[in-house]
């Protein structure tokens, strides 16, 4: 008997477990590692001691990891049997998102705005109208499980940047969505409004994870191959049933799209932003819009490179209808954060331009625009959170009314800001859209620049009306407060404001190192 | 010398004149930047420091001014110590436009001509500084007219002293905008405020052709410094055309500034500003800055006869048109200023005639700086004592109240209508003798032209210096007639008890007499001004045409006495009206002369109706077209974004199906493609 395990050993061949280069992932790692140790301290730890070892822990693990990606920047192969690839944009999007994940880790962290506990709940699993549910609005108590749930987040999307295969990117799809579901359903005030958002956003981010997995059996079908590599190579010789090679190409399309907020998949981006906690949908626009473009790119460029004459067409369409559907539908929104996040899905649409370019510049270009889309976006929502009434944000417009008169300070960087979302000059807004405009240009895609021009023009339209209605309207009797002591929100917001005007008055070290990023490609 | 024009310095040819070259200035010369900084640096101190500086404002401002003057006066001396030839000396400060190819330095040129400039504006500028400590005594803003006062004689310094076309450009409009601010000094008067407009819209006409003109020599020539455009305009390789574009545009310029037809309309209106500006400004120095251009631009002017005509023509017109007006205004300034017109139709008329003529030119423009000055400043000093009446005919036998002003003004009233041996007969009588001189018809009537202008002048300066200090005193009648009582004192509030000015008053027009007095016959006689600014300007053999000098000094003296009693019989020995005849006792020509000779009725008709018709259609078209279609879009944008907005139902099915819409359309777009 005891001979038994010897002869199943010699019958069977060993187990082939891929080499892991640990030190290439290891920015991954240290993000997964700072989760569960997020998620020990939740178990051990006193409520009023998570609450102060939480945010610090978060801050030194991104810090941490963003210090790895530094220290790997010249590092370029495939990893772990080609299932990942490290490579210049990977170590480009990560480092931005872990910069994005401190900035929101200081939002979450924010506790001194309201006489409450910051914006995150104090128990998430009390429902609205039970007993109780009153008092947990003005409780100390905070759900800060939020912390290593943004991180496991933070590991999907930098996994998801840094995929080399569909099957390993749609399980990076899903470590980052998942958390980010519950994440909007912990704000503390209007918590119906939040539970909606978290709900629709999680149907409909099932519904568009299903499409994204029968994308990837599709090309299966056509390629028997989930590496992006090998599909690429597949697509070179044509075969009997391309029918699923196009099919698939769409389906993926439809995953990403529905991710980075495209239009017509963008319908849960307005109602998500509204009820989702502020920091929250500011480490959404600003993160996981990097990582989807991150992937989005990695996977037309890589593996659908071959085919850009098949799906330039649609990504074409897919660029306008974004672009119009984010400049008009903000024209009438009353409320601050779905505006933005119609701008959101605006700048999406010009995103989308840059890719439409399909050369290299589009890909610097594109990977310029996000990190400055992505501080001015912070920024913004982080102002956003300092204008309250007694009952939360004061997000409705009205009540902006005459701000410049009561905050000049406050008012200035939001107004600022707003030029920067609009593309004016000297802010990074400008250098952003031209970086991306100008490789569209270049790739022959001149009409697409006209539109978005043209869109750009529309969507400056309410920009400047918020800046028109803060500075040139009496403020109203009633009008909100602003906290204007010093906060890490208040420090979010200038650093983002700061990043913005220095990236518009001297982009040219960022450009240099996202085309040296990009110069190097994709690696295969 | 701009590294540029290898070309045009090789087809320099000696029989069209060598090359201009320009020393480096060291030694004294290199204090030439302090004379534009002393008063910009009064100004800035004055405007900037604000109201704590009201106390000594005018002090800093005057001192600013004297400092200039010494300045200039050092660097004279040093430039007159050195040989004839090498009396230019260029000092370059800085690189203003270092882009390429379009390389524009600021530098300063001290010459003969640029030093006669400075002396002039910081001389006359230092004496008006002092004049107008007493005349702005009770005035809130004193500080502030001595800032824009010294900002002025800054402009006006960097103006003459620039090395290039473009820094003298700088310090044309620079002083286009002191101007502005001194105009409209007293802005709560709209008839000041209008004035200022008006000055400010018509120097735009005339400036326009400077920066033209100077746009033609970049694109000829990539330079605008004057020894590369010099060369180039004595070398023949500009052709006939262009050199005579640049010189007509040049002359646009000139006439804007300096109130020549048919931009002179501006200049009496700018009466509206305080004396000592009207002064300073509008006599002595800013509207001669036209013939420092024409001056300047010599070798310009001497390679082109066509517009050389152009402007004897411009000149003589503008000469008579002046006299003929000043004969028919009341007003005190108004004839100073329009006698102002006139003297510098004379200038023009004089560089006009090319090099016989241009250091004739300067030298009547240096004369007419003095008794200008000392005119206009014995008006202020009668308007002072006056109570701000400017009307002649309420003045009248004031030489026994005022002798100091009688005096200094009755001076430069004979300097002005050119009697031996005081400063305008030396000057002018030599313009008149070099106008005969030219030969041929055209002499002659250019000539007959000046002399006629010589008479007319002689007549309405006699008139007002009667008006005004002789005859019976209007004044008191006046404030009887306004006074209740007839029989009563005249206490009334139109009683004027006429005074004597302080004395930083007096003095400046003291020395402004001696000036007047003195300065003909030491630039004139021996050819002093014309030998020493001959390297600039130019020799002139001296052959003559026309007729003999005697004769035409005879014939000049002849005409002005003629004018002069013709206006003593007219209005001293008959009394004048208090009230001024109505136009329809008067006979047609002094009605047109009333109404600037219709100059502001053509303007208004030729230019200001049209160009309020067609601002008017461009408002109609903005409101109606323009905003028309951005508001037309933005309502349709609008209504598109609130028909759209219902699409967001917030029902998370409608969502979902607006999805698998969407993923229908990519499958069916990818599919379509394939197909294709």
């Amino acid at each position: 008997m005891s001979a038994a395990p010897v002869v199943l050993a010699a019958t069977l061949p060993p187990p082939q477990t891929p080499p892991v280069e640990y030190s290439s992932i290891s920015p991954i790692l240290i993000v997964l590692g700072l989760a569960f140790v997020g998620i020990l301290v939740e178990a051990f730890a006193a409520s009023s001691a998570r609450r102060a070892i939480q945010p610090v822990l978060a801050v030194l693990g991104f810090v941490a990891a963003f210090v790895a990606v530094v220290l790997l920047h010249s590092r370029r192969a495939t990893l772990v049997s080609g299932a990942l690839a490290i490579d210049g944009p990977t170590l480009f999007m990560q480092g931005t998102i872990l910069l994005f994940a401190v900035l929101a880790v200081m939002l979450v962290a924010e506790r001194r705005l309201d006489s409450s506990g910051g914006a995150i709940v104090a128990a998430a699993a009390i429902t609205p109208g039970e007993p109780g549910s009153t008092a947990m609005q003005t409780s100390k108590a905070m759900q800060t499980e939020v912390y290593p749930l943004m991180a496991f987040s933070v590991a999907g999307m930098l996994l998801f940047v840094g995929s080399n295969d569909l099957l390993v990117m749609f399980i990076a799809l899903e470590i980052l969505s998942l958390p980010l579901y519950l994440l909007c359903g912990l704000a503390r005030r209007r918590r119906l409004l939040s539970q909606e958002a978290a709900l629709k956003y999680f149907l409909l981010g099932a519904f568009s994870s299903a499409f994204f997995l029968y994308g990837v059996a599709m090309i299966y079908g056509f390629a028997g191959t989930v590496r992006l590599g090998e599909i690429a190579d597949a697509t070179g010789t044509v075969g009997e049933n391309d029918l699923y090679l196009y099919l698939g190409v769409a389906l993926l399309a439809v995953g990403f799209f529905f991710k980075i907020g495209a239009a017509p998949f963008h319908s849960w981006t307005p109602d998500v932003y509204q009820g989702a906690p502020t920091p929250i949908t500011a480490f959404m626009a600003a993160g996981t819009k990097v990582a989807a473009f991150g992937a989005l790119l990695r996977v037309f460029y890589v593996a659908l490179g071959g085919l850009r004459w098949d799906w330039r067409p649609v990504i074409w369409g897919v660029a306008i209808l974004t672009m119009i559907v984010g400049a008009v539908l903000a024209l009438t929104q009353r409320d601050i954060k779905r505006m933005l996040a119609y701008s959101a899905i605006a700048h999406a649409g010009f995103l989308l331009v840059g890719l439409a370019g399909t050369n290299a510049d589009g890909l610097s270009g594109s990977m310029f625009y996000l990190v400055t889309y992505g501080f001015t976006t912070i920024a913004a929502f982080a102002v956003v959170s300092l204008v309250r009434t007694g009952d939360g944000e004061a997000s409705d417009l009205s009540q902006w009314q005459g701000l410049g008169r009561t905050s000049p300070m406050l008012a200035g960087i939001f107004a600022f800001l707003l030029l920067a979302l609009a593309g004016i000059p000297l802010t990074s807004g400008f250098t952003g859209k031209f970086a991306v405009f100008q490789a569209a240009i270049s790739g022959d895609a001149t009409p697409l620049v006209v539109v978005a021009l043209v869109c750009s023009a529309v969507a400056a339209f309410f920009y400047v009306r918020v800046i028109v209605l803060m500075f040139f309207s009496d403020p109203p009797a009633d009008g909100p407060v602003v906290v204007t002591q010093p906060s890490l929100t208040y420090a979010t917001a200038g650093v983002g404001a700061i990043v913005t005007l220095l990236l518009g008055v001297v982009p040219q070290p960022l450009l240099d190192l996202a085309s040296h990023a990009a110069a190097s490609g994709f690696v295969r | 010398m701009s590294a540029g024009l290898p070309t045009v310095l090789a087809a320099a040819t000696p029989e069209h004149g060598g090359p201009v070259h320009y020393a480096a200035a060291s030694g004294a010369f290199s204090l030439t930047w302090l004379l534009i900084v002393l008063p910009l640096a009064g100004a800035a101190v004055l405007l900037l420091g604000g109201r704590r500086t009201d106390r000594f404002g005018h002090i800093v401002g005057t001192l600013a001014a004297a400092a200039s003057f010494v300045v200039g006066l050092v660097v004279f001396f040093a430039l007159v110590g050195k040989n004839g030839d090498e009396r230019a000396f260029s000092q370059h400060l800085f690189a203003w436009v270092p882009v390429n190819d379009f390389q524009v330095d600021v530098g300063l040129l001290v010459d003969q001509l640029s030093i006669v400039f400075v002396l002039l504006i910081t001389g006359v500028g230092t004496l008006i500084h002092i004049y107008s400590i007493g005349y702005m005594a009770h005035d809130p803003n004193r500080r502030k007219f001595f800032a824009y006062m010294n900002l002025f004689l800054a402009s006006m310094l960097l103006l003459v002293l620039g090395n290039n076309f473009l820094v003298l450009y700088a310090g044309w409009e620079l002083v286009g905008l002191s101007s502005f601010l001194l105009i409209k000094f007293w802005e709560y008067k709209p008839a000041a405020a209008t004035a200022a407009n008006k000055a400010f819209y018509m120097n735009r006409v005339g400036d326009v052709g400077l920066a033209l003109a100077i746009m033609f020599m970049f694109a000829t020539l990539g330079s605008t410094n004057y020894d590369d455009v010099f060369t180039a305009a004595a070398g023949g390789v500009l052709g006939y055309g262009i050199l005579t574009a640049i010189a007509l545009l040049l002359l646009l310029g000139a006439c804007g500034k300096s109130g020549q037809f048919p931009l002179q309309a501006w200049l009496p209106d700018a009466m509206e500003g305080p004396t000592p500006i009207s002064a300073l400004i509008h006599a002595a120095t800013m509207v001669t800055a036209g013939v420092y251009l024409i001056a300047r631009a010599a070798p310009i002017f001497n390679e082109t006869q066509a517009a050389r005509t152009v402007v004897l023509i411009i000149g003589a017109v503008t000469l008579v048109i002046g006299c003929v007006i000043g004969c028919a205004y009341d007003d005190i300034k108004k004839v100073l200023a329009y006698s102002t017109v006139s003297q510098i139709g004379y200038m023009f008329l004089a560089v006009g005639l090319g090099p016989a003529g241009y250091a004739l030119g300067i030298a009547h423009l240096l004369a007419h700086g003095f008794f200008k000055a000392g005119l206009f400043l014995g008006s202020g000093s009668v308007i002072h004592a006056m109570k701000d009446e400017q009307d002649m005919r309420k003045y009248g036998g004031l030489w026994k109240y005022m002798k100091v002003t009688w005096v200094t003004f009755g001076l430069g009233y004979l300097a002005i209508i050119g009697l031996p041996p005081f400063s305008g007969f030396f000057t002018k009588d030599k313009i008149i003798e070099t106008a005969f001189a030219k030969g041929g018809t055209s002499g002659t009537i250019y000539g007959l032209v000046a002399l006629l202008g010589a008479g007319i002048t002689a007549f309405y300066m006699t008139r007002l210096f009667l008006m005004t200090f002789h005859g019976k005193p209007r004044w008191e009648s006046t404030s009887r007639i306004g006074s209740a009582d007839p029989a009563g004192t005249p206490e009334g509030e139109n009683a004027q008890h006429p005074h004597e000015s302080p004395a930083t008053m007096t003095l400046p027009m003291i020395v402004l007499a001696v000036g007047s007095v003195a300065a003909g016959a030491l630039f004139i006689v021996g050819g002093t001004l014309s030998d020493f600014l001959a390297p600039v300007l130019g020799h002139h053999a001296g052959e003559h045409h026309g007729l003999d000098p005697w004769v035409v000094t005879l014939l000049t003296l002849v005409v002005s006495v003629g004018g002069l009693a013709g206006a003593f019989l007219r209005y001293q020995v008959r009394p004048v009206a208090a009230v001024a005849p109505t136009d329809a006792e008067v006979s047609p020509l002094t009605v047109a002369a009333r109404h600037d000779l219709y100059a502001n009725t053509f303007n208004e008709a030729a230019f200001m109706i049209p160009g309020n018709y067609l601002t008017r259609f461009l408002v109609w078209f903005d409101k109606i077209i323009v905003d028309g279609l951005v508001g037309g879009t933005a309502a349709a944008i609008g209504g598109l974004s609130g028909r759209l907005r219902r699409t967001q139902t917030g029902y998370v099915r409608t969502y979902a199906l607006s999805m698998l819409g969407g993923t229908i359309l990519v499958i069916g777009a990818l599919l379509l493609v394939r197909v294709g």
